[in-house]
């Protein structure tokens, strides 16, 4: 039982928002304790797991060239392009990337999206012009909520397209465990039968992005009738 | 042949560039925290291959206490007015998304054609890593391709980058720090013990019953370990193939691919995977950090029910 306190420990400190780092640097340390390793060790243990986890960060790269374009007006100018088309609606807008996001994710093209190359330069400033466009100047809280929204349409197209790959990482750790276990399973099959779930997803996401323009309507446009 | 860890030092320059930029910037009133933040940070990647696990390990303390002690700040400058970016978006048009787009298509492409060059028989970049390294070579052509666009000063970017990643802040660091965490899970243990309790307390005498336990188990042990890999050998050992295909004759493909999935909807409301949900609340500049996941628990929690009754329906079916 002992070797859950990392768990308590990050439940804990979320709840508590201690900034998330230090609970997390605590858990480990904390777990690696309970299984048995000294202070030092411990330590040794993070540092070489911190190491071999870089790979996780080398989506920052992309941060000077899109710092350099933002710079130069290209958020300013993707919510222009969007004023520019009279269809274009935050709903609209963010269906559109639901589905090339997916579609791309089930023929592996994974990398065709992402929060910091995508959605923060052009999906959130498309989503936001859109609004804008109908309804004027938007209040903060919505233009964070269209904001999260679209981080969350990029997630969830991924999420629920990327399996329908063959090649990709989850199918093949299924594949590599089961393996192990006895049981010898096609990739094929495991992507066919993860296409249910992507279209559930599909419909139930996409339902809720159309509903999010009728909660625009009605918080907005009482503002729009007073111009 | 170009490896990861070629990459891992363009990385590491980048941050020291950062960690340089902060240290100059008089504005910035807690500037040398972000320069010993973003520098340590850097030295983890310039050096982290050659430096010992303990060295490496009190350096992470040491990020992780310059940053929740004393805390990192930004910038009070702005780099440029809205009115200024108005008229350079106006100038420059769509031409702006040039470079923009170059990024994912560059790295697509790359992930294709580079596993097949060959130079002098030894391939150009080290093919299990294709996907990381090509996203790196892109945003490398992209940045050429602004930089002979828009001539700006050759200190851009990395002033550019700054404004960036001062603006996540520690948050940028925080995906890699959970990663460990994973691994440190792995090793001690952490998934056995809580199958071992699942197994103890949740009747599972009915196939209804084991099917509901292990995909509402995935996506909640999903949720603790922010990762549905880290979930999947655990619940699956434990509960998925000693009960729903050994004990009740389910199909194991139908039962993986819709339990990995059911994990997946875990992913959408932790804020332990923080890389898909915490990072874009800091790089969208939202107060709440829980934003992403308020505006996704709905989806997840109504398909993660769409899975239970899917997988109750489709895997015991033949």
């Amino acid at each position: 039982m002992l070797t859950l306190i990392g768990v308590a420990v990050v439940v804990i400190g979320f709840v508590l928002r201690i900034n998330p780092l230090l609970v997390v640097t605590v858990a480990g340390l904390a777990t690696g304790m309970a299984s048995g390793l000294g202070p030092l060790a411990v330590v040794a243990a993070f540092g070489k797991a911190f190491i071999t986890s870089r790979y996780v960060a080398i989506v920052w790269l992309v941060l000077p060239v899109i710092g350099l374009l933002e710079h130069a007006g290209l958020k300013e100018r993707a919510r222009a392009v969007v004023a520019g088309i009279g269809a274009a609606t935050t709903s609209r807008v963010l269906l559109i990337y639901f589905v090339v996001r997916q579609i791309t994710a089930a023929l592996g093209l994974t990398s065709l999206g992402g929060h910091a190359q995508m959605v923060r330069p052009l999906i959130a400033p498309m989503a936001e012009g859109a609004a804008e466009n109908k309804y004027g100047e938007l209040p903060k809280k919505i233009r964070f909520w269209i904001r999260a929204n679209a981080a969350a349409v990029d997630n969830v197209a991924l999420f629920f397209g990327e399996d329908i790959f063959i090649a990709i990482g989850s199918i093949l750790l299924i594949k590599g465990f089961l393996d192990q276990n006895g049981i010898h399973v096609e990739p094929t099959q495991l992507a066919i039968w993860a296409v249910p779930t992507a279209i559930c997803a599909l419909i139930i996401h996409c339902t809720r992005l159309l509903l999010m323009e009728r909660r625009l309507r009605r918080d907005l446009a009482a503002g729009q009738d007073s111009e | 042949m170009i490896t990861l860890e070629h990459i891992y030092w363009l990385s590491g320059l980048m941050m020291a560039g950062v960690a340089i930029v902060n240290w100059r910037d008089r504005s910035n009133r807690r500037r040398f925290n972000n320069t010993a933040f973003w520098g340590i940070y850097a030295i983890t990647f310039l050096a982290g291959t050659y430096l010992p696990d303990v060295v490496n390990g009190f350096l992470v303390i040491g990020m992780v206490l310059v940053a929740s002690i004393r805390g990192l700040s930004q910038s009070s400058r702005e780099s440029s007015t809205k009115e200024e970016r108005e008229a350079s978006a106006k100038r420059w048009g769509n031409r702006l998304f040039i470079p923009a787009l170059a990024i994912p298509i560059v790295t697509v492409l790359g992930t294709v054609v580079f596993k097949r060059v060959n130079i002098a028989g030894m391939p150009l970049v080290d093919v299990k890593q294709v996907t990381v390294i090509s996203l790196a070579i892109a945003t490398l052509i992209a940045l050429a391709m602004g930089m002979a666009m828009l001539r700006p000063p050759a200190s851009a970017p990395i002033t550019e980058a700054r404004r960036l990643l001062d603006a996540v802040g520690w948050a940028a660091v925080l995906p890699q720090m959970l990663a460990a965490l994973g691994a440190l899970f792995a090793v001690a243990g952490v998934g056995n013990v809580i199958s071992g309790l699942a197994q103890r307390w949740i009747p599972l005498d009915h196939p209804a019953a084991v099917v509901t336990t292990y995909a509402v188990g995935m996506a909640v042990f999903t949720m603790i370990m922010g990762n549905a890999f880290a979930a999947f050998p655990v619940m699956t050992a434990g509960i998925g193939l000693p009960l729903i295909v050994q004990k009740f004759g389910g199909d194991p493909t139908i039962m993986a691919a819709i339990g990995m999935l059911s994990g997946f909807c875990g992913t959408l409301m932790t804020p332990m995977a923080a890389n898909f949900n915490i990072v874009p609340t800091a790089l969208l500049e939202l107060p709440d950090e829980n934003a992403v996941i308020k505006v996704q628990i709905p989806t997840a929690l109504v398909l993660l029910g769409a899975n239970v009754l899917l997988m109750n329906f489709l895997v015991f079916r033949r």
